[in-house]
């Protein structure tokens, strides 16, 4: 219905590149690639204006704006812009062996201090305390953060999905003694499984200030620009999210960028099982289509070296893009790179940094800025670093594959420039139209959730009632989150028994997912 | 004898959860808490069964309860010591060597981190060549001995020592008592000598999981067929192969009991297989007919990476790969299938080996 005549536009903001595409129904309308700026909202709008004015679009009909990001995941993965964060556990004496980010990276636990703390409190898998609260001990550690000056905090407490009474009690102490607290709980972040859920709380809680700074960016530039449709941001699975919604869980966002550049791929090239290789400016990704659909890893999820397990695309990233930067003897490609400083930085913009784009213009895979800035650049070199580019490529995709069988390979991204020959594995090498902005596009096509998460009395009703219940109420929320009926589909259903409350209950989690139903501008 | 390092439970943790059969815990938890243990404490003396002295006191260390449980309330860490020490005050000797009780799991590691940070050498063996969910499923149990005295701890500073007259009741005892510690506990029993470990254990059981580990790890690496090298070195068989559809699971009675639903693909298209599961899986049940059940090893491997998923790890949607692995023989006898055979768990039904059906 609506879907075929909405307009809407999508926007990749890497850690290079920002890209607009502007699409109405299922057709790419337009597109703009323009670097990724420093505030941020600078870089949209550029994006933003160019692409309406290419198309003598006015802002009244744009229907809606989607934006994924790769700036969380980037400032975990690079240690950056990450605030001090204090992990408090409650569980004690239970635990104690394993505290919290025991098996983080070391340099990853030290950018946001090392703050630790494990109180008392924590439930048993039905219900019964496993000790105390004691708020006296609360506020005794609050006393310790607030004098470290630390403002983020996440609290986890031992089957807190069964029952999340502490996390909830420790949160409003902690509002007390800190009232500029930025605080994660973690049941409204993860589930079964303590030091999984705390990563992600911790993790969560250390990007308070880069969230509120960055979607506050996203908020201007659309303001500035004059357009009043609603905005959302890319989530894991590839639905979106309100920005207020975003704000408080930036770890949502950790794979929407792979996740959007997959679907992205999938749409462009019609491919249903395929590698995706997405080049960026700094990193780049592998990941697999089955059915069309992004592969998921089963267990356990990585996030710069920290255990998770958020239910998210199997990507393999490695620090290789259009701004790595090259050093000469010995050979080493990246994984520093200038990302959006390229169009400064580069020798081929007047910089006077040797990149791979520039290593790429020498060679003759691509004519971009002032290809005589690097005419001088020895043959032979430029051959061995091309190749060695293509080797990190081969090597990439040949860890994703789960046999030696060839397999067809999709190129995206801006940094696709940097591919000089086939990829070795590869059956077939397919690079779609609007390859490097297949991240936008994703994130335009992208679809609306919701979720039903509550408590169903099985003596009141069988389990299959009460899953259809469920499905009807997720169906229902997706509905009201602005899907569209006919588009909705079940992806996720997950029981957690609760064997200590009466009448046998069980708490019941489903998420549905359907087209976002826009209305048509006027 | 060998030196185990903190880099070798690794692999280890990896073979272990293949011989898990969906139980016997994360195997995350283990290892970490066993290199955590042998980072601070120093690493561990392997020994072979036939290196053991025949008058040496040996006590198998173990955590009991729900996998569903073990993931989530993490252990203090002293919790075993009170155990040893217990024990020790009432057996008026002092023990030896440790070892693991069930090589499936997470207790494949948990004696690591006893014999770490005791200062006590592990022997290269176990009682059950696999995982299973009750105490008494153990081949000292075939050979008459007795389970008790058993010390149990909690993180919370109690401690039980049982006496039992059958090791059925020691599984009833300690059972509830692992319940009401809120389903899981740190456990020493069968107290064995050298003489008698000789005759009752499985040996070896350690360097076969480490074994399974490592070959699932070297085969990923070389982009081989995870599953056909978990295949050769386990001698198992390959059941069934889908996605999850399914998964209903609750923990009761100290137990996570439910069962697991696979729908066919490829060459299984049309069909469903179902697996039951008490901690470990039971029976693997094919459009309504039992095709592999216990004692054998019914193992689901991820379909892509070959690794095992616990019971408590399957999720709606995975792929995966189903295997039935022959088990040690001294659980085919008569007196081995009256303890963990199908019968035992319920289930009406002859067993049958599993390489006469998929052999």
């Amino acid at each position: 219905m609506c879907i075929k005549t909405t307009m809407r536009i999508g926007i990749d903001v890497g850690g290079t590149n920002t890209d607009a595409v502007l699409m109405e129904g299922h057709r790419v309308i337009d597109w703009y690639k323009t670097p990724t700026t420093p505030d941020v909202s600078t870089g949209i709008t550029t994006a933003l204006k160019n692409v309406l004015e290419q198309t003598d679009t006015s802002v009244d009909r744009i229907d809606g704006v989607m934006i994924g990001t790769t700036h969380f995941t980037n400032a975990v993965v690079e240690r950056k812009r990450l605030m001090p964060t204090a992990a408090i556990r409650l569980g004690l004496p239970a635990t104690e062996c394993l505290p919290p980010m025991v098996d983080w990276p070391p340099d990853l636990r030290e950018a946001i201090g090392n703050h630790t703390y494990l109180a008392h409190g924590g439930h048993e898998f039905d219900g019964r305390t496993i000790s105390t609260f004691d708020e006296g001990e609360i506020r005794e550690i609050c006393g310790q953060i607030k004098d470290q000056g630390v403002r983020a905090i996440a609290i986890s407490s031992v089957f807190s999905p069964v029952s999340p009474e502490f996390e909830q009690r420790a949160a409003e102490i902690v509002r007390d003694e800190i009232p500029e607290a930025t605080i994660t709980l973690s049941y409204d972040i993860g589930r079964i499984g303590l030091l999984e859920r705390e990563n992600a709380a911790i993790m969560n809680a250390c990007l308070g200030d880069l969230a509120r700074a960055i979607v506050r960016s996203f908020e201007g530039a659309l303001r500035e620009m004059g357009i009043d449709a609603p905005f959302y941001l890319s989530q894991n699975d590839g639905t979106l999210m309100g920005a207020e919604y975003a704000e408080k869980y930036p770890v949502f966002t950790f794979a929407s960028g792979p996740t959007n550049s997959m679907r992205g791929a999938a749409f462009l090239s019609g491919a249903k099982d395929a590698a995706v290789v997405d080049l960026g400016g700094t990193t780049s990704d592998v990941g697999m289509l089955s059915g069309g659909f992004p592969r998921e890893a089963s267990v356990a999820v990585d996030i710069g070296g920290v255990r998770t397990n958020f239910r998210m695309p199997d990507v393999y990233s490695f620090g290789l893009g259009g701004g790595s930067i090259v050093k000469r003897s010995p050979l080493q490609i990246g994984p520093q790179s200038v990302g959006y400083e390229l169009t400064t930085k580069g020798l081929i913009f007047g910089g006077s940094v040797l990149t791979t784009t520039d290593v790429a213009v020498a060679g003759g895979l691509v004519d971009i800025g002032d290809k005589e800035a690097v005419a001088s650049l020895d043959k032979d070199f430029v051959e061995t670093v091309l190749e060695a580019i293509q080797t990190k490529i081969d090597v990439a995709v040949d860890r994703m594959k789960t046999s030696a069988q060839p397999i067809p390979v999709i190129v995206v991204g801006g940094g696709s420039i940097l591919v000089s020959r086939p990829i070795e594995g590869a059956s077939e090498m397919i690079k779609p139209d609007h390859f490097s902005v297949a991240n936008a596009i994703g994130a335009a096509i992208a679809q609306v959730g919701g979720e039903t998460d509550r408590i169903f009395a099985l003596a009141e009703m069988s389990r299959d009632e009460a899953l259809d219940q469920a499905r009807q109420e997720a169906v229902g929320r997706a509905v009201a989150a602005g899907a569209d009926k006919e588009t909705v589909e079940i992806v996720d259903v997950e029981e957690v028994p609760l064997t200590y409350l009466p009448s046998n209950a069980t708490r019941i989690r489903v998420k549905a997912v359907g087209d976002l139903r826009l209305s048509q501008g006027e | 004898m060998r030196t185990f390092y903190p880099e070798n439970i690794e692999d280890v943790a990896l073979g272990a959860a293949v011989l898990g059969t969906g139980g016997g815990g994360d195997p995350y938890v283990g290892k970490l808490m066993a290199i955590q243990a042998m980072r601070k404490h120093g690493p561990v003396t392997l020994l072979d069964l036939d290196e053991v002295d025949d008058d040496s006191l040996i006590v198998p260390s173990a955590m009991m309860g729900a996998p569903t449980v073990m993931v989530e309330k993490l252990p203090k860490g002293d919790e075993i010591i009170k155990a040893f020490q217990s024990l020790e005050a009432y057996l008026g000797r002092k023990i030896d060597a440790t070892m693991s009780i069930e090589a499936g799991g997470l207790n494949s590691t948990t004696p690591f981190t006893v014999a770490a940070s005791l200062g006590l050498p592990l022997v290269d063996a176990d009682s059950m060549g696999r995982a299973f969910p009750e105490i008494q499923m153990v081949t000292f149990t075939l050979h008459g001995i007795s389970a008790t005295p058993m010390a149990m701890a909690d993180e919370k500073g109690n401690s039980a020592i049982l006496n039992t007259i059958s090791n059925r009741w020691t599984e009833t005892f300690s059972r509830s008592i692992t319940i009401d510690m809120g389903c899981t506990a740190m456990i020493a029993l069968y107290s064995v000598t050298g003489r008698q470990l000789k005759q009752a254990a499985i040996p070896g059981t350690i360097s076969f999981a480490e074994k399974i580990g490592r070959t699932i790890r070297e085969a990923q690496a070389a982009k081989k067929d995870v599953i056909a090298a978990v295949m050769a070195v386990t001698g198992g068989f390959r059941v069934f192969h889908g996605k999850v559809v399914d998964v209903q699971r609750r923990t009761e009675r100290g137990f996570a009991r439910g069962e697991a639903t696979i729908e066919g693909t490829d060459e299984c298209g049309g069909s469903s297989l179902t697996i039951r599961f008490q901690n470990e899986h039971l029976v693997a049940i094919r459009d309504g007919e039992i095709v592999v059940s216990v004692p054998d090893l019914i193992t689901v491997l991820d379909a892509e990476n070959g690794e095992a998923i616990t019971t408590e790890g399957m999720r709606y949607g995975y792929r995966v790969v189903v295997l039935g692995i022959p088990v040690t023989p001294k659980w085919r006898t008569p007196a081995g299938l009256e303890i963990v055979g199908p019968r035992y768990f319920g289930y009406d039904v002859e067993y049958v080996p599993v390489e006469e059906r998929f052999g």
